[in-house]
Order: structure tokens, then C-alpha cells, then sequence
């Protein structure tokens, strides 16, 4: 580490490494040369982190977390606070904003297996980050208290309630009152301003000394630390400032464009962001009609209702996010890099891709007899997507993968065998060829073809 | 059975209490919103607060401010807007208590200051549009937006009556001159003040003005946005430039 002596920087550096600090994260901070457009989101994600801490803080001066006046104090907010609605329609568009950059972030790290080792943790801390924002964006809603706000909080606060002897109570525990009322927008107002954003940034701190600790990941997947030159430095690397600072500010600009497109031209983005019912102020005596979260829950919101049992419907939503924090021990497979990994492997990718959008879209409809089989069926490919992720660790035996074919067809069919009946029996049968269609293209034509064989990995980064 | 169930199931977990009191489809007819036009918007709001601001108020809504978003002058709107004494600075509230709305319509009447946001501008439209004479209902007057509502039929003296079309009256639209285009399912039974076309303008002004009212803030935001976007684009230029002369050198 080089030591900067006299003047103000050096003073400081004898009593506060600045200098070392500057080098070991951005001056020296070696990142692979060959980022992709994949690698704009995590830079996005801290600055769509600054920009909610600060139009949080500004409309905290003017917010008032009382049932009687919090509809009134958002709309005084709109109308009589200078630059108000700016500062509003930002922080609105910022939550929806970030779950965009956030899920973009994930899927570079899924297609360029940057959760593999030695990166487990940075993925662990991701996944807490997400579960942080997911908890930060459900209080968050509350806050205007409008007819949206209280029933999805109400729908949500609800979901607690179905486990088992402690349901209610805890239910009760979270809410402060039997319902969603005046004592859980006060403490959900505390919460979403003090508490979860403390935890959130403790934990960016963390994603980030880990992911500075072993180095970033590249669309190639390679380890560029293998590569040093004479000096140490990493043949395929640049410091990550300049050159990453530069052209992250342009990611930021184009990110910014789209988001003031919708900040001043479509802030309610057609009821998606800012939810037409939400307008009206909540009123605990008028359930609404059609109560549908905001779209980042929707898909998980669908696994929900795809089962028919509460509780056990719960147990599966709460599954396909916990399953996130095993891919690490999931997808064992040594090549990282999409470009390198088998057809196959694209195949359940995009299928998984395709399955997410779609529950994300069923979870905004209303339920019909067809929507709510394929809100099961997609549910069914959102996890048989990690088990194949897992079959594909390595190359198998033709016997190893018609073995799971054949269980997993054996598993799907006896579900439908015991839930079905003669209202269902046509849709259940003609969308039981979509798992199983699935199971087929990933696992049987593995067993008789070379669509599941991995490319061979180049030694240096390409492009 | 098991869609019973799970619908059951699904009911308690979501809901608690009653079924949403508004019923009623998607709106019937449709209506241009421009918020630009300044006219309309004062034609608007003259027939808001001559109409619907004695019942409805506008709580979060401020005289000055809409004077000020609407080139009225202030002098011109004490005169002829504020009737309820209130001061320009005041919100736009009524008289009526909510309990007193309630015991005199049977609902209290909502306010309004955000109500297009919550229903869409055609719906409003569509609202006023179809009040028509139904010896069934309790006040013998109904609505196709809200079958039921308790809210009378407050712009009667401009619109008149209507009344639905019989079978007959619906089948010889052929050859009553308009051709196809007349698919109205109402006829005028009591003449108002207005024409048909007059009246028409009379609540397309007015929601328009209901449309401001949701979001003063729409008049500026566009244009903020439109000087926001031309920064960012030079910005951009500038920042492709720095990046692309970094990375020269780069392989």
C-alpha cells in the first residue's frame, strides 16, 4: 500500500487509512475488463438505494404516520409541499425501480453462476438485501392508507395467521390489534424508516466486502486471479476506477432517462406502480373487489393461491424464495457461465424465465378455473427448475436421468390424481403436459442426447 | 368441490367483512381528458362548485391554487367560486358533516378531490352520462355506472330526464335518420336547459376538471420532465465520450 505523506489527505491517512481504503475498493480494485450490460444492475441497485433514503428522508418532514391524517398528509405532500409530488412520485417509481434492477441483478448472477464458490456468501447477503426490500416495500405501502395499502397489508399480516397454534397470535403480535389499524401504521411506519433500512445498509456493506474480499465474477465465468502479471495484478482486470466509475455513470444516465419516462410521464405506469384503488383512502368496513399486490410480490402471490390449502399454500410461497438461498449448494455444476453450459441448461433457464413473468401476471388477474391450473402447473415449473439445476451439476447416466424423469412425472401425477375432480378433470389432464413436457426436453433428452454436454471453458476472458 | 373449497378458503384468508359496496361494470363510453385546455378547466370547475361542492367537498384541494392553475383571478374567484365564505387559502370543504350526508343520502357523499385517479376519467364521465328514470328505484332515479347509487341526479335542470329505450325504440334506430351511430340505450323524457351536445361539453369540462383536481401537479410535471429529459440526454453525451476516451486503451 502506497502511504501518501503531508498535507490534509496525509494527515488524515496517519489516523485513518482514506488512502488504503480508496485503493483497496475502487484506484486498485482489480475488476475483469470484460463487463457486459448484465453488470450495470448492482451499481443501479446502490443508486436507487440513495435515491429512496433521500426522498424518504424528505417526505418523513412531512409525512404524519396517524390513520386519521396519513391519506390526507400524502396528498398534502402532493399538492402544498414545494416539489412534493417530485419527491413522492420518485420515491414511489424508486420502490418499483429497485425490485426491477434488483431481479435484473439476480438473473446476472444466475446466468453467470456468480452465486458458486467461492461466492456463496455475496449471494447469501443478495438474498437478505431482497428479503430486506421485500419487507421495506410491503410497510412502505401501508403508509398512504389507501383502500390498497390496508387490505394488502390485512392479506399479507393474514398469511402469518395460518401456521399452526401460534398463527393468530403472532398475526395479532405483528398487527398490534386484531386489525390492521392505527398501531400497525405506526409501527410499520417505524420500521420502514428506521429499522429495515438500517439492517439494509449493514447488509450492502457486507454484499460488498465480500464480493471486494474474493473479486468479481464475468460473463465468462473465468477466475481472472489465476491470470497476474509480474506485479500481482490480474491480466484481465482494470481498476475499477477509473474505468468502471466512467462507464457506470453512463449506465446511470440511461437508467435515469427511463426512470424520469416514468416519474413524469406515466408515474401511476397504468395503475402497476401506483395502484388506481389506492386512491381511495382505506376504509376497514369495504373490502375491495379484486385485491392484488404490487407486481414484485405477484409471482410469489400466485404460488400462494395455486394451493388450496392456506397453510400449505404459505409453505410453498415462503419455499420458492427460501430455495433462492440454496443455489449455491444446488447448482454444483463447476462451469459458471451460461456461454459454456449445455443447450439444455438454456432450455430450463428460459423455461424458468418464461414461468416467473407468468406468475407474475397471474398474480395481477383475477382467478378463473384455467388460471388457477396454471398457477399450479407454473409453480410446479418454478421448482422443478432447481431440481434440474441440480441433475445438471454434472453429466449424468441415462439411467440417472429417466430415474428422475419417471419420479417426478410419478410425484406431479399423483398430486393431480388426489386433488382432482370432475370440474377440473379437463384442464387438470390437459395442463398436466406442461411439467410434464418440461421434465421431458430437460431430463429424457438428456438421457438419449449430447444436449446436456458443457462446453469447454476458454482460459482467458473473452471480448 | 375442490374449487369450492379452495375458493372458501382463499375468501377467508382475504377477506374479512362485507363485499364491496360499488358495483357496476367497466365504464360505458369513453372521453378525451386534456388537462391542457384552460377553458375547460375553468368551465369545470364553475360547474363543480355551482353543483357538486355543496355535498362533495374537495378537502385537499385549495382555492388559491386552483385560481392560480387556472387563470381565474383571485378577485374572480371570491366572487363567483367561493360561496361558502372560506377564505382562498382554505380547502375546498362543505358545510355538511359526514353523519348529516349520511342521514339525508343514506352514504356520505366522497370527496372528490382524488376520485378520478381512483376511478379513471371515463368512468366519471360515464357516470354522469347515464342517470335515467327507474320507477324501481328508492328515489325513482338509478344509474348504469353505480346501479343504486344515493346520489340524485344534481345536474337534472341542464340534462333533464332520460329514460331507457324499449325493446322497439332500440330496434327502429335504423330508421330514425342517425343510422348505426345511434346506440344510446336512453331517450330524453324531461327536456333541461341544455342540449344534448351542450350537456355533453358541460360534464367532459367538468371532468376534466376533476381529472386536474386529482393531480394539480400534472400541469407542470410534464414540462419539468421534458427539461429533466433533454439535461439527461446531453449529460449522456458527454458521459459515452468520457467513457469511450477511458477505455481506449483497454483490449
Amino acid at each position: 500500500m502506497s502511504k501518501q505523506s503531508g498535507g490534509i489527505i496525509g494527515w488524515i491517512d496517519d489516523r485513518l487509512p482514506i488512502v488504503s481504503f480508496w485503493e483497496d475498493h475502487l484506484s486498485k480494485y482489480y475488476a475483469p475488463k470484460n463487463f457486459n450490460f448484465w453488470y450495470f444492475f448492482g451499481s443501479l441497485a446502490l443508486l436507487v438505494l440513495v435515491l429512496q433514503i433521500v426522498t424518504g428522508v424528505f417526505l418523513t418532514m412531512h409525512y404524519k404516520p396517524d390513520a386519521e391524517l396519513a391519506f390526507a398528509s400524502v396528498e398534502y405532500i402532493m399538492r402544498d409541499v414545494e416539489w412534493g409530488w417530485l419527491i413522492r412520485y420518485m420515491h414511489s417509481t424508486g420502490a418499483s425501480a429497485f425490485f426491477v434492477v434488483i431481479y435484473l441483478h439476480m438473473l446476472r448472477g444466475l446466468m453467470y453462476g456468480s452465486f458458486k464458490e467461492p461466492r456463496e456468501l455475496i449471494w447469501l447477503f443478495g438474498m437478505m438485501i431482497y428479503l430486506c426490500l421485500m419487507a421495506e416495500a410491503f410497510m412502505g405501502y401501508l403508509l398512504p392508507w389507501g383502500q390498497m395499502s390496508y387490505w394488502g397489508a390485512q392479506v399479507i399480516v393474514n398469511l402469518f395467521g395460518t401456521i399452526p397454534y401460534i398463527g393468530e397470535d403472532l398475526a395479532v403480535w405483528i398487527r398490534g390489534d386484531y386489525v390492521v389499524s392505527d398501531a400497525t401504521l405506526n409501527r410499520f411506519f417505524a420500521l420502514h424508516v428506521v429499522a429495515v433500512p438500517i439492517v439494509l445498509l449493514g447488509l450492502v456493506l457486507a454484499h460488498i466486502a465480500a464480493l471486494h474480499t474474493v473479486g468479481s465474477n464475468n460473463p465468462d465465468g473465468i477466475d481472472i486471479k489465476k491470470n497476474k502479471d509480474a506485479n500481482g495484478v490480474p491480466v484481465d482486470g482494470i481498476p475499477f476506477h477509473p474505468y468502471y466509475t466512467v462507464k457506470d455513470i453512463v449506465g446511470i444516465v440511461v437508467f435515469l432517462f427511463i426512470f424520469s419516462l416514468v416519474v413524469f410521464f406515466a408515474p401511476e405506469m397504468g395503475g402497476y406502480f401506483l395502484e388506481h384503488a389506492n386512491f381511495e383512502p382505506a376504509n376497514p368496513l369495504a373490502t375491495p373487489e379484486h385485491i392484488a399486490p404490487v407486481w414484485y410480490f405477484t409471482p410469489f402471490y400466485t404460488v400462494l393461491r395455486a394451493i388450496p390449502n392456506p397453510f400449505f399454500g404459505v409453505v410453498a410461497m415462503g419455499a420458492a424464495v427460501v430455495i433462492l438461498f440454496f443455489l449455491p449448494w444446488i447448482d454444483k455444476n463447476k462451469v459458471r457461465s451460461i456461454r459454456y453450459r449445455s443447450f439444455l441448461y438454456k432450455v430450463n433457464l428460459a423455461v424458468f424465465l418464461v414461468a416467473f413473468v407468468w406468475l407474475g401476471y397471474l398474480g395481477m388477474q383475477a382467478v378463473t378455473p384455467m388460471a388457477s391450473q396454471m398457477a399450479l402447473r407454473l409453480s410446479e415449473v418454478y421448482f422443478i427448475f432447481f431440481a434440474i439445476l441440480g441433475i445438471y451439476s454434472t453429466r449424468r447416466t441415462a439411467a440417472y436421468y429417466l430415474f428422475w424423469f419417471v419420479a417426478m412425472v410419478a410425484i406431479i401425477t399423483a398430486y393431480d390424481v388426489f386433488r382432482n375432480n370432475a370440474d377440473i378433470a379437463a384442464l387438470t389432464w390437459k395442463t398436466w403436459a406442461i411439467p410434464v413436457g418440461y421434465l421431458f426436453v430437460t431430463l429424457v433428452l438428456a438421457a438419449f442426447t449430447n444436449l446436456d454436454q458443457d462446453k469447454p471453458v476458454p482460459e482467458r476472458v473473452t471480448g | 368441490m375442490k374449487n369450492l373449497i379452495k375458493s372458501i378458503c382463499l375468501t377467508t384468508l382475504l377477506v374479512s367483512t362485507s363485499a364491496w359496496a360499488a358495483g357496476g361494470g367497466g365504464p360505458i363510453f369513453h372521453m378525451n381528458v386534456d388537462t391542457g385546455n384552460q377553458k375547460s378547466l375553468q368551465r369545470g370547475a364553475k360547474t363543480f362548485v355551482n353543483y357538486c361542492l355543496s355535498c362533495h367537498s374537495a378537502a385537499f384541494s385549495r382555492y388559491n391554487r386552483v385560481a392560480a392553475d387556472l387563470g381565474i383571478s383571485e378577485a374572480n374567484m371570491r366572487e363567483n367560486m367561493i360561496f361558502t365564505g372560506a377564505k382562498l387559502g382554505d380547502t375546498m370543504t362543505v358545510a355538511m358533516t359526514a353523519q348529516q350526508g349520511k342521514a339525508w343520502f343514506g352514504a356520505t357523499p366522497p370527496d372528490l378531490s382524488v376520485k378520478a385517479r381512483a376511478r379513471g376519467a371515463d368512468w366519471l364521465y360515464s357516470f354522469l352520462k347515464t342517470f335515467y328514470i327507474d320507477d324501481s328505484a328508492a328515489r325513482g332515479i338509478n344509474n348504469k355506472m353505480l346501479p343504486g347509487t344515493s346520489m340524485p341526479h344534481v345536474l337534472w335542470e341542464l340534462q333533464g330526464f332520460q329514460a331507457l329505450k324499449t325493446a322497439d325504440e332500440h330496434s327502429d334506430h335504423g330508421d330514425d335518420g342517425h343510422g348505426a351511430a345511434n346506440h344510446s340505450p336512453f331517450k330524453l323524457a324531461v327536456a333541461g336547459q341544455q342540449t344534448e351536445e351542450e350537456y355533453d361539453r358541460t360534464i367532459k369540462d367538468l371532468v376534466n376538471f376533476l381529472v386536474y383536481l386529482a393531480e394539480p401537479a400534472q400541469l407542470q410535471r410534464k414540462s419539468v420532465g421534458v427539461g429533466v429529459l433533454f439535461f439527461l440526454f446531453a449529460f449522456g453525451i458527454f458521459a459515452y465520450y468520457l467513457k469511450k476516451e477511458y477505455w481506449k486503451d483497454v483490449h
